[in-house]
């Protein structure tokens, strides 16, 4: 009988080979899997060319699921906090699901391929969860993380380059919309969405035909200034629009062992993505009663002074320190807003927006130790939110 | 007529930088030009089809991240992109490459010696400390070493406290860093010529020396203090040219109600028993303020916009003694396609750096040599940038622009002015310079904007066209610049006031002086200071 093992290796993603050619770095690391990249050539560079070119970054180890059936609908809208029948097909939507208690589990994206066909797109694995809240509708659920990869292109040329491409009617794309369409056999799906804040979008195709994905964009994108791009220049555009990422700014409910350590929507600042108006969903008891009787967190974001980064700091409500209030979960200085950010989490009725707050930083300079307590700012909008991330059709350059 | 609380005259970027903070102040503030643009020379023009050039400033390292923060400037549009490492063409077919990467720049250097590459961490150490102690006064006002007011003791007190803080030898060092030429300096750390001639290059620029002349060592930290994102040393692009930085500044102005005029030259600075009381345009018109700021070089404001009989004659001579010699003049290029480099790899990282073609310290003498003797260097240090290779927005896809920096070139020929022919003259040695190394370089041209000392000067009106607004040499820094006693952006009548270049910290797209400027405006108005305070660097 011959013996089956499972692969030790990490796995390599479709566009391996391409990015193999690129890499001068050799800095990886795993990601749920597979091989990811920290950067290819310069990881300054990598970042600066999503806020001035376009930067290419592999999506592949996303965990993808088609969800069909009668009751697709039906479905998500029970599953998630936001009202999924107001996302119409060709539309795509930022969605937040919750366990019983109202506590978030993950984070996503929804795209509604066809009437009544959606992918779910998010950062951790959840078939369990999503079976199980199957029950008593008719859907199918199939895991498609492993048939589907993905490339985001992000950056003022994206546009550019995908129309570069030929790939016709992406200038009618508008923030959130995705289209289908013919290329070179395969179906390639584009979306108008991203982790950058920026103008952007992320191309979907199977396996097969992302080499020839691969090729056909960086060469439609040579005269554009394209660059192949890791997860470290990701990360910082991630923080400068103000997007939290699971295991850092939030733990998934499913996971968390202490009692406390997770966060609702409303916690998340996500309050604009629960809708108590439509019909039952999963946590909507729990989160009515967090309504109604107050939310322990809050998520915030923070324009902080001087430019010493804020990892792991203490957050407190006055300059002399005290008890603290809460802690960055995220923190960069922002290249491009010339800003010294972070997200983070503090008790309410603390980091109302506006309110000064004081963040306890330490940093090493030539081995010594310092530590400042910087004043932070409250801010509502995105670090870094520039007109052309809306504008349809989209600016050249 | 008009009445404003503060003009201020010149709309180049320490002029808008010094309307912005007077304006955020709540102050009523008119912001003119003479030129239908803004920048004066922190500007980017359409000058040919779709391509914008650079056409003075060519680069972002010295500005402020202080003030970039302070007046939202990355809100208001300006975006600063790095640009990795740089190349010095060789005459034998080589070249010298400097790298981001510290480990491959290691590796490069060591290529040609491994003592050099050794050095190099302690040559950066050893420049990293003068630049630490400057830096920490740049965003200060200097203090007047004869005066006895608090403040200016409590400055020079800090001056003196940061001074020892260095230590004993450190201390020696510094004193010998200010006043030792580049060539001495970097002969203490390398024994190859063509590394020491990258890196003296920094000592010279925008100034009328040598790099075997006493002072340019300090230069050098002008170039090595650039700070994008916080990494000191490092230079950018802004996205669009260096006019987006005044397009931002602008923007910035605007958005606390300041207003800003273009086409509106100065003629005459209008004072009245001492006391300024406004400005006389060209046009005739008159503008009445009880506060004038000039972001005029000091000979422009004094010599050129001011009544001799509202000036001491001490003033006047020291102003007339000022050093503001023109040394560099610009050769703006339009390529119809990336040239070809064939010394370097393909695909080389330092296709995205600035390029040489100067490799001998020698060769970098008798460049200075041809300025002495009244002309252009036949032979010149170029420092040449291809934005376009990172920015798309400068020239269409596939195309390049290619800003020359060019080094030396006199304010005139000889004593007389420079004459049609001579100025092309002077934009092919450069052209003819860079084909040597770049074959295919003179057949992609498709454009060529060449610029002398005098162009700049009649256009941009900075006295010979001088990058700094006068020279950064020892008698002409900190409480000596522009001239003692004058430090303090004040003028030698009141309500008159200097924010450019000519004076502390100087020149390059700063905008410490306007900021430092404003900060003495606000004192004297009796307003809260608004003005930012350094980061820091410990």
């Amino acid at each position: 009988m011959s013996k089956t093992e499972v692969q030790l290796d990490r796995r390599k993603s479709p566009f391996y080979p391409r990015q193999a050619e690129l890499d001068r770095l050799n800095q990886w690391h795993e990601w749920k899997g597979y091989r990811s990249a920290d950067g290819f050539w310069e990881m300054d560079l990598e970042y600066f060319a999503q806020r001035n070119s376009a930067g290419v970054f592999d999506l592949t180890p996303m965990t993808k699921y088609r969800i069909t059936g009668p009751d697709a609908l039906d479905y998500l809208n029970r599953l998630v906090t936001r009202d999924m029948t107001k996302i119409k097909p060709g539309r795509v939507a930022y969605a937040v699901w919750c366990d019983d208690e109202g506590q978030v589990i993950d984070d996503g994206t929804i795209f509604h391929l066809n009437e009544g066909e959606y992918r779910l797109c998010s950062q951790e694995r959840h078939m369990s969860w999503l079976q199980a809240a199957a029950i008593g509708m008719d859907v199918r659920i199939i895991d498609e993380t492993e048939d589907i990869c993905g490339l985001a292109v992000q950056g003022p040329t994206s546009f550019s380059i995908l129309k570069n491409m030929g790939l016709h009617g992406v200038e009618t794309l508008k923030p959130f919309d995705l289209m289908a369409l013919n290329f070179h056999g395969a179906e390639l799906m584009i979306s108008r969405t991203g982790f950058t804040g920026d103008l952007g979008y992320e191309l979907w195709i199977s396996p097969d035909s992302a080499l020839h994905l691969w090729d056909t964009l960086f060469e439609a994108g040579k005269l554009h200034h394209i660059r192949a791009i890791g997860t470290h220049a990701l990360e910082l555009a991630r923080i400068e629009a103000g997007f939290i990422a699971a295991y850092i700014d939030f733990l998934p409910a499913n996971v968390t062992v202490r009692s406390g350590r997770s966060r609702s929507p409303l916690e998340l600042g996500l309050g604009w993505l629960v809708d108590f108006e439509k019909p039952n969903f999963n946590g909507r008891r729990a989160l009515i009663e967090e309504k109604k009787r107050g939310s322990t967190w809050r998520l915030v974001k923070l324009d902080i002074e001087g430019n010493k980064e804020a990892h792991h700091s203490y957050i407190y409500d006055n300059k002399k320190g005290g008890e603290n209030i809460g802690f960055i979960t995220s923190a960069a200085w922002s290249p491009v807003c010339k800003q010294n950010i972070a997200l983070g989490t503090v008790r309410t009725p603390h980091g109302k927006v506006g309110d000064k707050l004081y963040v306890e930083i330490y940093y090493q300079l030539e081995m010594h130790w310092s530590r400042v307590m910087a004043q932070a700012t409250v801010v509502s909008k995105p670090f870094w939110d520039p007109p052309r991330k809306r504008v349809t059709p989209p600016a050249s350059n | 007529m008009k009445t404003y609380d503060a003009i201020v005259i010149g709309a180049g970027h320490n002029g808008l930088t010094n309307a912005a903070y007077l304006a955020k102040s709540g102050l009523n503030v008119v912001c003119i030009e003479k030129n239908d643009y803004i920048g004066g020379a922190t500007v980017s023009r359409n000058l040919y089809k779709d391509w914008f050039y650079s056409n003075c400033s060519y680069v972002v390292s010295l500005l402020r991240p202080e003030i970039y923060r302070d007046l939202e400037l990355a809100r208001h549009g300006l975006q600063v992109t790095p640009y990795g490492g740089g190349t010095v063409f060789m005459e034998n077919g080589d070249y010298l490459g400097s790298y981001p990467d510290p480990e491959v720049h290691w590796r490069e250097y060591a290529r040609f010696s491994r003592a050099d590459a050794d050095a190099y961490e302690r040559y950066s150490a050893d420049t990293m400390r003068q630049c630490r102690f400057i830096r920490e006064f740049l965003l200060r006002t200097p203090p007047d070493p004869a005066s006895f007011k608090p403040r200016d003791l409590r400055e020079l007190a800090y001056l003196g406290a940061k001074f020892f803080d260095m230590g004993e030898q450190r201390m020696y060092d510094t004193i010998r860093f200010w006043t030792m030429s580049v060539a001495e300096y970097l002969d203490e750390y390398f024994e190859t010529d063509v590394i020491k001639c990258a890196l003296s290059g920094s000592g010279i620029i925008g100034t009328a020396l040598g790099i075997h002349s006493p002072g340019t060592a300090y230069v050098l930290l002008h170039h090595y203090m650039g700070e994008v994102d916080g990494n000191m040393g490092a230079w950018g692009f802004a996205r669009g040219g260096t006019g987006a930085v005044a397009q931002a500044l602008a923007k910035s102005f605007r958005s606390y109600g300041g207003e800003l005029r273009t086409e509106a030259g100065v003629e005459q600075i209008l004072v009245k028993n001492g006391k300024v009381q406004g400005v006389a345009l060209s046009s005739g018109e008159e503008i009445n303020a009880k506060v004038v700021v000039s972001n005029m070089d000091v000979k422009n404001t004094f010599l050129r916009c001011m009544d001799k009989n509202d000036l001491t004659e001490e003033f006047y001579n020291r102003v007339k003694n000022f050093k503001i010699r023109g040394s560099s003049g610009k050769v703006n290029i339009a390529l119809g396609g990336m040239p070809t480099f064939p010394a370097l790899p393909k695909d080389s990282p330092l296709l995205d750096g600035d390029m040489h073609f100067i490799d001998s310290m020698e060769r970098m003498e008798r460049a200075y040599d041809d300025w002495k003797e009244g002309t252009w260097s036949k032979d010149p240090y170029v420092d040449m940038t291809i934005p376009t290779v990172s920015d798309p927005t400068m020239a269409p896809p596939g195309k390049h622009f290619v800003s020359c920096f060019v080094q030396y070139c006199p304010a005139q020929i000889e004593g007389r002015d420079w004459t049609e022919e001579e100025r092309q003259q002077f934009g092919q040695t450069v052209i003819d310079q860079i084909g040597e190394y770049s074959p295919d370089f003179k057949s992609l041209i498709e454009h060529v904007e060449i610029r002398t000392p005098a162009v700049i000067e009649d256009e941009i009106g900075i006295t010979e066209g001088n990058i700094f607004h006068g020279e950064l040499t020892m008698d002409q820094l900190l409480f000596n610049r522009p001239i003692p006693g004058y430090a303090q952006y004040r003028g030698p009548v009141g309500g008159l006031y200097m924010c450019g270049s000519s004076t502390h910290p100087g020149g390059g797209i700063m905008a410490a002086p306007g900021c430092n400027a404003a900060r003495e405006i606000l004192f004297d108005l009796r307003r809260p200071d608004i003005t930012p305070v350094n980061f820091g660097d410990d």
